[in-house]
């Protein structure tokens, strides 16, 4: 992870922080909806980093989603600062517990047994009606925030900008997780597991914390995706929006940790433009962009951007020089 | 024997038909510098792979200081203190050189899974540095390991294993693959650091030359079985020797 001027990171923040302000209340929407799950595309990133991919990710958002259906169906609790915790702790649950057949597993047999996984939610998701009306789903109803319940006109602001500071706390959280030496393990597994079992250390460890991290992150995902859409349906959980996120974290780029906020952010308009002027082509339109990414910027986005910055910076110290 | 760092008892594996490991046993004390030498498929690596649990033997016992470690999982062996290399290094190239050393030190200070302190702390980045100064990788640092040249690589392989501060230090053929000019001085490199730090050492070399000049105790194998066990001279002088490792009395 290289380190980078503060300055971008003001900037990147003050952007997002003037966004309810500057753009109309459909793209507030989109941005929103894309913080939310820039935290489920950060969790299937993590895996990327040790050349793992996983197409079961959206399991834990659905826990996360559900969470709060269920805290509102069955309990009357609709708390955002109250089921965003909660939603995180049973996604670490669900993580730590899949966890433990998952840290077994490489390569293709992991991304298809979390795609495995995920389609025995689902499927118990669509089954069990007495418990999660089926398809017809769940509502989130208006949510709370810390007992306040703000007035309709401002509660896409609330909204937004609980997601914000979620976004926030885990961009984080993630960054000095992937700075520790857990982080670095990640990394490295990708590359010689023998030398870390010979280092003493345990490669089903490191791909086991990792996966109960994952699991709590893309739940917190879930839940305000939950509250910020208002219905919780078990497509969830389904495979194409597990596939959408790793799909969204090749976009962005896995290296960094903002990359998969701008993918993310970058998806959402892309998808809504798309089907807009081709609302019949609009995949077609993603699967373009995805083969343009892979060919030219296998890093993706944000790699785009390093390489614009470091050009931007060689230039700088040229002039100094001269 | 009392003061046994290592003691291998009847180890036997097979491999099919083929014994790659024929009734080994071997005592290594505390302090010694063993050298091991042998042809291709002597065995030598086998007896590295089943002291530090990569293989489990069919038969026989592996103890190290006084504990049986017999089949026991390699991290669980790294932790009992013996840390080994490997013949073809194995390094995490897409981490720098630094990194890769760090690693190790925290896994050393039982911190590898900690997901919260970063792995840069300045106590460790200044000691990590003062490690890879000694092994003349300093200079690489903060470069990806895949820069690396083939002797530093070997050179930082073997770092790693020393960073675990272990009391058994294992390297496989630490001088294969680097040029004549530049294997003499990468195990001078070596040998300051095992002397410095008085650490037991096997060390698997199929270069006798090397053997004769670095080890104080050298075991000769074929076909899975130690042939002789003494002083390198006594060894490598002996006829039987000669003709298994170099085909010739």
């Amino acid at each position: 992870m290289r380190a980078r001027l503060p300055w971008e990171g003001v900037v990147g923040a003050a952007l997002l922080v003037a966004v309810p302000f500057v753009l109309p209340d459909w793209m507030k929407f989109i941005v929103t909806l894309a913080m939310a799950k820039f935290m489920a595309v950060l969790a299937v990133a993590l895996f990327l980093r040790a050349n793992q991919v996983t197409f079961g990710h959206a399991m834990f958002y659905a826990v996360g989603a559900y969470t709060v259906g269920f805290g509102v169906k069955w309990f009357g609790v609709r708390d955002v600062v109250l089921l965003l915790p909660l939603g995180a702790i049973l996604g670490a649950a669900a993580g730590a517990l899949i966890g433990l057949v998952m840290a077994r597993y490489r390569e293709v047999f992991f991304a298809m047994l979390n795609l495995a996984f995920s389609m025995m939610l689902y499927g118990a998701l669509l089954k069990l009606y007495w418990l999660t009306a089926g398809t017809d789903g769940l509502s989130a109803g208006v949510p709370l925030f810390l007992g306040y319940a703000p007035a309709r006109d401002h509660l896409r602001d609330f909204l937004y900008y609980a997601t914000l500071l979620a976004v926030a706390i885990v961009i984080y959280a993630v960054y000095r997780f992937l700075a520790s030496p857990l982080g670095f393990y990640l990394k490295a597994m990708g590359d010689n597991e023998i030398r870390i079992e010979y280092s003493g250390e345990s490669v089903r460890r490191v791909m086991y914390l990792t996966y109960v991290l994952s699991g709590a992150l893309a739940a917190i995902g879930g839940v305000l995706a939950a509250f910020i859409v208002g219905h919780i349906v078990p497509e969830y959980s389904f495979w194409i929006q597990s596939g959408e996120f790793v799909f969204v974290a090749l976009l962005g780029g896995y290296a960094s940790v903002v990359g998969p906020l701008v993918g993310s952010i970058a998806f959402e308009f892309i998808r809504t433009y798309a089907s807009k002027y081709f609302p019949n082509e609009w995949q077609m339109v993603l699967g373009i962009i995805m083969l343009a990414i892979i060919l030219f910027r296998p890093g993706g986005l944000w790699a785009i951007y390093e390489a614009i910055a470091a050009r931007f910076a060689r230039k700088e110290s040229e002039v100094q020089g001269a | 024997m009392p003061d046994a760092i290592l003691q291998a008892v009847d180890v036997t594996k097979s491999f099919g038909m083929v014994k790659a490991a024929d009734g080994i046993s071997v005592e290594i004390r505390a302090g010694e510098l063993v050298g091991i030498v042998g042809a291709n498929g002597s065995g030598k690596t086998t007896f590295l792979n089943l002291t530090t649990g990569y293989l489990k033997p069919d038969r026989g016992r592996v103890v190290f200081m006084g504990r049986d470690c017999t089949g026991l999982p390699p991290r669980v062996i790294t932790k009992l203190g013996i840390a080994r290399s490997f013949q073809i290094p194995q390094l995490y190239t897409n981490l720098t050189v630094l990194e890769s050393l760090l690693l190790a030190m925290a896994a050393q200070a039982g911190k590898g899974t900690g997901c919260w302190q970063p792995l840069y702390r300045a106590e460790w980045t200044t000691e990590g540095l003062q490690t890879l100064d000694r092994f003349g990788l300093r200079p690489y640092a903060r470069r990806p390991v895949s820069e690396l040249p083939e002797g530093g690589r070997k050179l930082l392989d073997i770092a790693l294993s020393f960073a675990l501060r272990p009391k058994l230090l294992l390297m496989d053929e630490p001088t294969s693959g680097v040029s004549i000019e530049d294997k003499f001085q990468v195990m001078d490199t070596l040998m300051k650091v095992i002397d410095e730090n008085r650490l037991t050492t096997i060390f698997v070399e199929h270069d006798m030359e090397v053997v004769q000049r670095y080890g104080r105790r050298v075991l000769a194998f074929n076909d899975g079985q130690v042939i002789a066990d003494g002083a390198p001279d006594a060894v490598l002088a002996d006829p039987e020797v000669r003709k298994a490792v170099l085909g010739r009395a």
